[in-house]
């Protein structure tokens, strides 16, 4: 096949339904409900992935978006050659309104840009804005695979195509006591989820990192095992709150936030929304988690907020807005105990801390 | 050298210099350049300073004896005493802003964490410390009885660093680096009074000045 049919042919972008809509399945969205209509599986294999494709692939794709796109690709070189210091300078996106909003004061962007937890890039919360600005994030795909029906790799084009993007405010809590509100940009993970079609022997979703020592060279003073790794139950995957993200504040994620993909779970501490993702492998038993392995006692799997079952070194009763001086109290599963609690009625939460 | 280090002006500029991290965070806070979580960067700059002074206080006696420098004595007090200055300033933005000022509130908090428990108990043995630092005080006590008060110093060190190395969650390089230097300050200072001990004559805690 040659290069230039392909690319023709993944310009176009003719909406063509998935096989799961075909069969009639429908996928849940935020108030309304439709038909998932994405590209057909055929127009999408692994050639589609080349960078070249990739690159032509995104303009296009930035263009159907109603974006400027060359004009927004190249305002991307121009604004890190002016101001290399300043990481949010992401492509925008277009969103739909969803109904996951919060009646709280956002986080300043420049603060949640300038204050991470990502440890491959290092430990301090300044590092990763500083040491992630030369990490390339394309070409990028995304595995889902283990036990499936339908094991695919996604490109991040694909990705960005498989349902409307919504803007989520959701909380933000983090296991060291600070906490943020941030308007998130995704849809539910259960949309790619749905489109692998988890077999039986599925129970649980193990994501992983990217990862890579060359363009991460302070990782391994971080004291952790990279990649990095987390996982959820199948439920709490399939929740509708959990939210496969893209993007923040109007925009493609930086780099020092997870780029280009990562998870929000806003009902668990910060680390169980794996950043950078690429892979998801749905499987049969609990799989390992970064934060567990290094101290399972400190770190639990399921990691939901809980202002009653204190971290064994600090109390996990309040906490301080970034940008605030005092604390103030938490909530229960961060304040989505109406949504979740239902998932973990029955069990010990201190135990399975 | 030693006329420098004797005059009232190395005092002067060593006062200077002890006080700059203080201006620094005043500066930054005038500037509001305080990042994200100004509390914690208050934090963070208050104890690392605290561990800083803590290690320049110890360091004294060995320079002083390693490069035959009896003057240096006269600044050991002053590091000491913004030791414990910092000290004070971490403690109030974990009484303040962690803790809302309410002390039964903090009490609770203190018994129950192990890392809150070993920081606060430094800052408490810093107190007696810092009151008995006086030439006055040395006469009082007498010189062999405030000697052995004020090796508490050392405890107040290490009971930092374990407050540094149980606060962090997987980096341990700085309380590494620090317990490192606590820990080669204090393995010096045993070497040396074993290897002196028959020979020594007791200087006065306050040398010569």
């Amino acid at each position: 096949m040659s290069a230039p049919k392909e690319r023709r042919k993944a310009d176009t972008f003719e909406p063509v339904r998935h096989p799961i809509g075909r069969r009639g399945r429908i996928i849940q969205r935020g108030d309304e409900t439709s038909e998932m209509l994405i590209k057909k599986p055929s127009s999408l294999r692994q050639a589609d992935v080349t960078p070249r494709q990739v690159y032509w692939n995104r303009r296009k794709f930035l263009e159907g978006l109603g974006v400027a796109g060359a004009a927004a690709v190249s305002g991307r070189a121009l604004m890190r050659l002016w101001s290399p210091g300043v990481a949010y300078a992401g492509t925008k996106l277009n969103t739909v309104k969803s109904s996951y909003t919060l009646d709280e004061k956002i986080t300043p962007a420049n603060d949640v840009t300038h204050y991470n937890n990502f440890y491959e890039f290092g430990s301090d919360k300044g590092d990763p804005a500083k040491n992630s600005q030369k990490w390339v994030t394309t070409p990028w795909t995304v595995s889902v695979e283990g036990d499936v029906k339908v094991p695919r790799k996604y490109s991040l084009d694909e990705i960005l195509q498989l349902a409307p993007l919504e803007e989520r405010i959701y909380r933000h809590r983090c296991v060291e006591r600070w906490s943020i509100v941030v308007p998130w940009i995704g849809y539910s993970l259960s949309t790619i989820l749905r489109l692998a079609q988890p077999t039986e022997k599925a129970k649980y979703v193990a994501f992983q990192s990217f990862f890579d020592h060359n363009q991460m060279p302070d990782a391994k003073y971080t004291g952790l095992e990279y990649p990095y790794v987390e996982g959820l139950r199948l439920d709490e995957a399939m929740h509708p709150l959990t939210l496969l993200c893209v993007g923040m504040y109007g925009e493609t994620l930086p780099n020092q936030d997870g780029a280009p993909v990562r998870m929000v779970v806003p009902w668990k501490y910060g680390y169980k929304s794996i950043k950078s993702i690429v892979k998801i492998k749905l499987v049969s038993s609990e799989p390992p988690t970064t934060w567990n392995r290094q101290a399972s006692n400190e770190y639990g799997f399921y990691s939901n907020v809980n202002p009653s079952v204190d971290h064994p070194r600090w109390s996990q009763a309040t906490e301080r807005r970034l940008g605030e001086i005092f604390m103030h109290k938490t909530l229960m599963f961060n304040g989505y105990a109406d949504q979740v609690a239902s998932m973990y009625a029955g069990m010990d939460l201190k135990k399975f801390h | 050298m030693r006329s420098f280090l004797r005059s009232s002006w190395a005092k002067a500029a060593l006062f200077a210099l002890c006080l700059w991290p203080f201006l620094f965070l005043v500066w930054r806070t005038l500037r509001g350049d305080l990042t994200a979580n100004p509390v914690e960067f208050y934090q963070h700059q208050t104890g690392d300073w605290t561990l800083r002074f803590l290690v320049f206080t110890l360091s004294i006696t060995p320079f002083r004896k390693i490069f035959n420098l009896a003057e240096l004595v006269r600044f050991r007090r002053m590091l000491g005493l913004f030791a414990f200055f910092y000290a004070c300033l971490h403690f109030l933005t974990y009484l303040g802003p962690d803790q809302s000022f309410d002390l039964a509130g903090m009490w609770k908090d203190v018994v129950k964490r192990p890392f809150i428990t070993v920081g606060f108990a430094a800052f408490l043995l810093l107190i007696p410390l810092a009151l008995t630092s006086t030439a006055g005080w040395i006469r009082r006590l007498g010189g062999k009885r405030w000697q052995t008060l004020h090796r508490a110093v050392y405890l107040c060190a290490a009971l930092g660093v374990i407050h540094y190395y149980w606060l962090v969650k997987s980096d341990i390089r700085k309380p590494v680096f620090y317990g490192t230097l606590v820990g080669l300050l204090l393995v010096w200072r045993l070497w040396w009074s074993r290897r002196k001990a028959p020979a020594v004559v007791q200087t006065s805690p306050l040398g010569t000045s």
